[in-house]
């Protein structure tokens, strides 16, 4: 699982806004992680999942808040779709506004894929897939650039 | 002994069963009747301790989560403080002053340091998030406001609430076979 990342930061009125934009080489098949936890050796789309809802998600800190969760991107991965995703260039479909100014020199920013396993009937797990990126956010804001 | 012939002889049959019981059979049907929905009751009031919500099992009223739940389906929900709210995870949820809660997905969060949680909602299947839908000049939701996580589902069965909510005929007939069926029912 990988993921290149480039990034710039606007403000925007009062809180800072980020800019990814983000590659996804994912191999949801056969995602290791997820078989181990359920001891399924053949496909990750079995006899009782209906879908994935598959997300990308940053992860960072700020001063104002221990811990921040923003959701960039999401797919949702229907049973007899294609497993693998090449996702070249994406642009992420979320605003990623912070909650104030914490993304301005943030240099932790983790971004992960994760999915919700939506059975036919049954438990909703929520896994995370193996394999992160940590992105840093630019010291000074951009206000020229277009996105 | 006269000869029986058919549903004619059966439905008298009926009613003569009916006759026959006496007051002490009726009683005791009845107290089987109140047992029956003590327990039912119990078993209510036990899970809502075990999941920590006080609504374990809602059913979806809107398609603003599919393809993954539809109107009808029964979800199982949990509530318990230690979990902590993370994106991703499907939200049951009460806007203040509006009795239906509403099922989501959670789209942010921001945490603060003491564990005082702000988070922002999205159904899968809207084109925008739900801060159109919060109370006016709210734009986050709190714990407080949560009723419980999704934490497993079943499809199609709770039709069967939302017919006899939208046509109260159907209710009531639900409710007056289900009486006599157990008031008459020999055991």
């Amino acid at each position: 699982l990988r993921k290149n990342v480039e990034d710039f930061t606007g403000p925007r009125e009062r809180s800072d806004l980020g800019f990814i934009t983000f590659d996804i080489t994912a191999d949801i098949l056969n995602e290791k992680s997820y078989l181990k936890a359920f001891g399924n050796k053949n496909s990750i789309f079995d006899w009782n999942v209906k879908q994935l809802f598959l997300y990308l998600s940053a992860e960072y800190s700020t001063k104002n808040n221990a811990l921040n969760q923003v959701v960039l991107w999401d797919k949702i991965m229907l049973r007899g779709d294609n497993p693998r995703l090449f996702l070249k260039d994406m642009k992420s479909k979320y605003f990623f506004f912070d909650d104030g100014n914490g993304l301005k020199g943030n240099r932790n920013i983790t971004l992960t894929l994760s999915w919700n396993v939506v059975p036919n009937a049954g438990i909703l797990p929520l896994v995370t897939g193996s394999g992160h990126v940590s992105v840093p956010f630019p010291d000074t804001y951009e206000t020229t650039k277009s996105y | 002994q006269p000869p029986r012939s058919g549903p004619a002889m059966l439905s008298l049959d009926f009613l003569d069963d009916v006759r026959r019981m006496n007051k002490r059979q009726l009683y005791y049907q009845v107290l089987n009747f109140g047992m029956i929905v003590s327990s039912a009751l119990m078993i209510w009031k036990g899970l809502m301790v075990v999941t920590g919500s006080e609504s374990p099992i809602v059913v979806v009223l809107s398609g603003s989560m599919e393809p993954a739940f539809h109107r009808g389906d029964l979800l199982f929900l949990t509530n318990r403080i230690e979990d902590p709210i993370r994106v991703g995870e499907i939200v049951v949820f009460r806007i203040e002053g509006r009795e239906i809660p509403i099922v989501h997905r959670v789209l942010k969060i921001h945490e603060k340091h003491n564990g005082d949680i702000k988070f922002l909602t999205k159904g899968d299947n809207n084109a925008v998030d739900d801060r159109g839908l919060y109370k006016r000049g709210q734009h986050w939701l709190e714990k407080k406001d949560v009723v419980g996580r999704a934490r497993g589902f079943v499809p199609y069965i709770g039709i069967v609430t939302i017919l006899m909510n939208d046509y109260p005929k159907f209710k009531y007939a639900v409710l007056f076979l289900l009486g006599l069926f157990v008031l008459v029912h020999r055991e």
